[in-house]
């Protein structure tokens, strides 16, 4: 991809636990459009999570990027000391937590905290901080009042759009989001998504969203990469691969969503449990729960096979597997 | 008002409701149940559905005997809970109405095996047992929820299992107490996807060849369409609509539950991002009189204002309180 | 349901707090200052256990030469009335490590009792149970020994262990208070309640199991507390100043002005033995910080990995 603003290279992320490291994240690669809104979709423990704080360089002990490259704006961040990582967050790329309540400070209030973000990062009269911060308030829909209040004082809702518009302070390139959602009622979480979708397209920015809600992305990422035990099982465009999934495990969580409007039909969900990360089966790591295992998905991995415009983690797919029928 | 059913319902509630001071000194009241009449008859599963603040989990925990109504009463079996007096009464009752917890890493005691918390259920709700008559019933329910090999299940502590398992435990749990009526609040909620499906059939499951009745307590209408019978909606400590579960997710008549269905995201439908509200469903602190959605409700009247809307039959079995979709009929 | 960065699979923590004997071997063989605690708490049991093995003199005996500095046949000197300071003070450890541990062990017991109940029972009860925790957290401890000494005629040491425990469990009882009520809410109380257990059931086995690593700290720390307050109690003349043990050689050093009069190390022998008993219940606390807080453990893992 020529202009990509972010460029994952072979991302590895390994848990060092007392017996053998857990790889949460195995080379993982993806390239980011500019604008473009990414939807990483899987289930607990995939390593989702950790892949968005790989990316974000917020990893602590006892996770530790083990392999790869995160080239963001032609940087590699990996290499990065703490200073230079330190100029570059919040302007160039922002994040976006699951919990407001653990993000922000419970003591000072939401102007204080922006206050805050933008003193660290630039000589900045107050006059143009409270502007600034009434601008934000306004992209995300709070009233200017509420500068004032505390995080506890506000409904959940609110306190996440208050995160989001912290995100926004330096209108920066790239805001990843983990879970932004899921500590909201549906009819918070779909007004947030249908605000963050807004936002997205007015300001230009990329998304990383990371979720375990395939259906809540369904309608608003670009791409979706859908994740199993720290690799990527499917990438594509959203359109595509909700209409014909390709892969089994997505296939298998994609029919795992009751439907409300559809006929009501009974669904047997994935046989099995997700793999011990410390300790992987040999082969395909979906081999053992997949309903169109062959002998050969036990003998060796499964490239990132590519298959028109979306690439694929199977043997079904590949040049050797039958084609996906 | 009555369903069609015959013989006495396994629960019943009449009006229940449950206030909370909050405040301290100055306490104000919170009404976080009102006036709720609720049914559950014999070999059934009743989704009671509704976001947070809308009541359903004290719901369950009124009907489990963790707070006591502030007014109104429950009635199993036809006899009200206020009859029970001594242990040995309410002890009967809690192995006919036993409760599954939300989060399978705190409901179970990380300090005990899965066979302590087994026997200890068995040996209050079914003190007759031999020891090894308890054992053989712990194995006979863990194979019943899909625990195999039981024996080794038995065995393990809790964080050697997954959250599923886990789940399936606490209904292992209360199906050994041979209970009518098992209070499921968000059994699901915080398990993986593909992981709850399998929950959800159990609990069908369990109604088809156990005879138990399940209320399914959740926020998630999809699941509740998935394996229910009936559908109760509640919003703001007030049922705002109820029947069987087709009929209110296909013909939804309160505007709340319309507007509850136009936020599911559902990956089949078709592509439509329509503006959505954006306030919350209130903290119902000293409401008053009055439909309490009314703020939100794009379809609110004057009379909204003042009167609170009652349950009124729209269609055979289902019902809604809403003074515009089922209005009162004018005296003639 | 998503796990965050750390603890990346949640029943990990779990383990830890299950407590079997193999997780306390673990967590004190692996951290080394509890291992240092446990090492110099065992020599200390050995000489409480088997004087007589090191210490050769009757510690009682006026025999010696009065007041001898230290030397081959005397390791710390003798007395002003010729005993010999070394027997002192290796027979002096039985009976303050006995007073350490009763004392510590009742005061515990105490703060488990009056702390766990309060924080379960709530309500009315509880303002009760705190507000008679908080006094007795205030009361000092010397002024109160003043009036009981004034009180008893020679109680020896039942009155200086009775002393300890009153003013020694008030806080551990507000330790634990705060991590049950921490407890209160977790889903497998209320899941015990709503089995049908009583309340004393659910005190005793579902909620103190999980309290165990606390309950232990706290103990080390009660004994830490009784084994320095026992030794100043001690000092002013409190107990039985004819037993043998480091806080009555303590008494009598002072009473014949041991440290201007030549033999020193009868003060500071016994005083070097409080602080490293103390030191040692310490010490082994920090094993017990490790199971309570697991987020301890990986971090030193780390480090080790890449040393």
């Amino acid at each position: 991809m020529a202009d990509a603003i972010l460029d994952v290279r072979e991302i590895s992320v390994d848990y060092l636990t007392r017996g053998s490291p857990a790889r949460a994240v195995d080379h993982v690669s993806f390239e980011l459009r500019p604008g473009e809104f990414l939807g990483i979709v899987g289930e607990s423990g995939c390593g989702k999570s950790t892949l968005l704080f790989a990316i974000a360089q917020l990893l602590s002990p006892p996770a530790q990027i083990t392999g790869g490259e995160v080239i963001f704006k032609g940087t590699n961040m990996v290499e990065l000391r703490e200073k230079a990582l330190r100029a570059i967050r919040w302007r160039d790329y922002s994040v976006v937590m699951q919990s407001a309540m653990n993000a922000l400070n419970p003591v000072k209030t939401i102007g204080a905290q922006y206050a805050d973000a933008m003193r660290a990062h630039q000589k900045i009269s107050k006059d143009a901080i409270l502007e600034r911060s009434r601008e934000v308030f306004a992209l995300v829909g709070i009233d200017p009042v509420h500068l004032r209040s505390f995080p506890h004082q506000l409904s959940g809702g609110m306190r996440q759009r208050a995160m989001i518009a912290m995100a926004l302070l330096f209108s920066p390139d790239l805001i990843v989001m983990d879970e932004p959602t899921s500590a909201l009622d549906v009819v918070a979480q779909r007004a947030l998504m249908v605000q963050i979708k807004e936002l997205q397209r007015e300001l230009g920015f990329a998304i990383i969203f990371v979720t375990h809600d395939m259906s809540l992305v369904s309608h608003f990422s670009d791409r979706l990469a859908v994740m199993y035990a720290g690799r990527f099982a499917e990438l594509g465009p959203t359109r595509e691969v909700f209409a014909s999934p390709m892969h089994p495990y997505t296939v298998g969580l994609f029919d795992a969503f009751p439907s409300v409007n559809g006929p009501k039909v009974y669904i047997g969900g994935i046989p099995g449990a997700p793999p011990d990360l410390a300790a992987l089966p040999g082969g395909c790591s979906f081999a053992p729960r997949c309903p169109r295992a062959m002998a050969l998905c036990t003998g060796g991995e499964p490239e990132f096979y590519q298959v028109a415009e979306r690439r694929v983690r199977c043997f079904r797919h590949g040049p050797e597997g039958g084609d996906g029928d | 008002m009555t369903d069609v059913t015959n013989g006495t319902p396994v629960l019943e509630t009449r009006g229940l409701t449950r206030h909370f001071r909050i405040g301290g000194v100055r306490g104000r009241t919170l009404h976080a149940v009102d006036s709720v009449d609720l049914r559950l008859d014999e070999r059934e599963i009743v989704a009671l559905v509704g976001e947070s603040g809308s009541g359903k989990s004290t719901v369950a925990r009124l009907l489990a005997m963790v707070y006591q109504p502030t007014s109104g009463s429950i009635l199993f079996r036809g006899r009200p809970l206020t009859e029970l007096r001594s242990r040995r009464d309410v002890l009967a009752y809690r192995g006919q109405v036993p409760m599954v917890f939300q989060d399978p890493f705190s409901s179970l005691n990380p300090a005990h095996t899965i066979d302590y918390v087994m026997t200890r259920g068995l040996k209050l709700h079914q003190p007759g047992l031999t020891r090894a008559e308890r054992e053989a019933e712990a194995e006979r329910v863990l194979e019943t929820v899909g625990l195999v090999p039981a024996r080794q299940t038995l065995a393990k502590y809790p964080h050697e299992m997954s959250g599923g398992q886990r789940q399936r435990v606490s209904f292992a749990q209360a199906l050994s107490y041979q209970p009518k009526l098992i209070l499921a609040d968000e059994p699901v909620s915080m398990l993986d996807v593909s992981i709850r499906v399998g929950l959800l059939n159990l609990m069908a499951r369990l109604r088809d060849d156990e005879g138990v009745s399940v209320l399914y307590i959740t926020h998630d209408i999809a699941s509740a369409r998935y394996v229910s019978d009936r559908v109760v909606v509640m919003y703001a400590g007030h049922i705002v609509e109820s029947g069987p579960s087709e009929d209110v997710l296909h013909g939804p008549v309160h505007p709340y539950t319309r507007l509850l269905l136009s936020a599911v995201p559902d990956p089949r439908a078709p592509i439509a991002i329509s503006s959505a509200e954006i306030a919350e469903p209130p903290r119902v602190i000293e409401p008053g009189e009055g439909c309490r959605f009314r703020s939100r409700c794009p379809l609110a009247i004057e009379l909204c204002a003042r009167v609170t809307p009652q349950l009124r039959t729209s269609s055979p079995g289902h019902q809604a309180a809403c003074h515009v979709t089922v209005p009162q009929e004018p005296e003639s | 349901m998503s796990t965050g960065v750390i603890g990346f699979r949640r029943p990990r923590l779990d383990r830890l707090k299950a407590g079997a004997t193999g997780n306390l071997a673990r967590a004190i063989g692996g951290n080394r200052k509890a291992l240092v605690g446990l090492i110099v708490l065992a020599i200390f049991v050995l000489l409480a256990l088997f004087p007589g093995v090191l210490a050769h003199d009757n510690p009682n005996a006026e025999i010696y030469k009065r007041s001898a500095g230290p030397s081959a046949a005397h390791l710390f000197g003798t007395t002003s009335y010729g005993q010999d300071i070394f027997s002192q003070w290796v027979f002096g450890t039985r009976e303050s490590l006995v007073i350490a541990v009763v004392a510590g062990g009742l005061a515990t017991v105490l703060s488990v009792i009056i702390g766990v109940s309060a924080a379960y029972r709530g309500g009315f009860a509880d303002g009760v149970l705190s507000l008679f925790t908080d006094v007795f957290l205030v009361i000092p401890a010397f002024p109160l020994v003043v009036i009981i000494a004034a009180y008893s005629k020679n109680g020896g040491n039942t009155i200086l262990i009775a002393v300890l425990v009153v003013t020694g469990w008030s806080y551990g009882a507000r330790q634990l208070r705060s991590q049950a009520l921490s407890l209160r809410s977790r889903d497998f109380l209320v899941a015990a309640r709503v089995r049908g257990e009583r309340t004393w059931r659910i005190i005793v086995f579902e909620i103190l199991p999980t309290m165990t690593s606390l309950i232990v700290a706290n103990f080390l720390g009660a004994a830490v507390y009784a084994v320095l307050a026992a030794a100043g109690l001690q000092f002013i003349g409190l107990g039985n100043p004819d037993s043998m043990s480091w806080g009555t050689m303590l008494f009598w050093a002072e009473n014949n002005e041991a440290l201007q009069a030549g033999s020193p190390l009868w003060a500071i022998a016994p005083g070097i033995g409080i602080a490293l008993l103390g030191g040692a219940f310490s010490l082994l606390n920090y094993a017990f910080d490790e199971i309570a807080n697991p987020a301890l453990r990986p971090v030193r893992q780390a480090r080790r990995e890449r040393g």
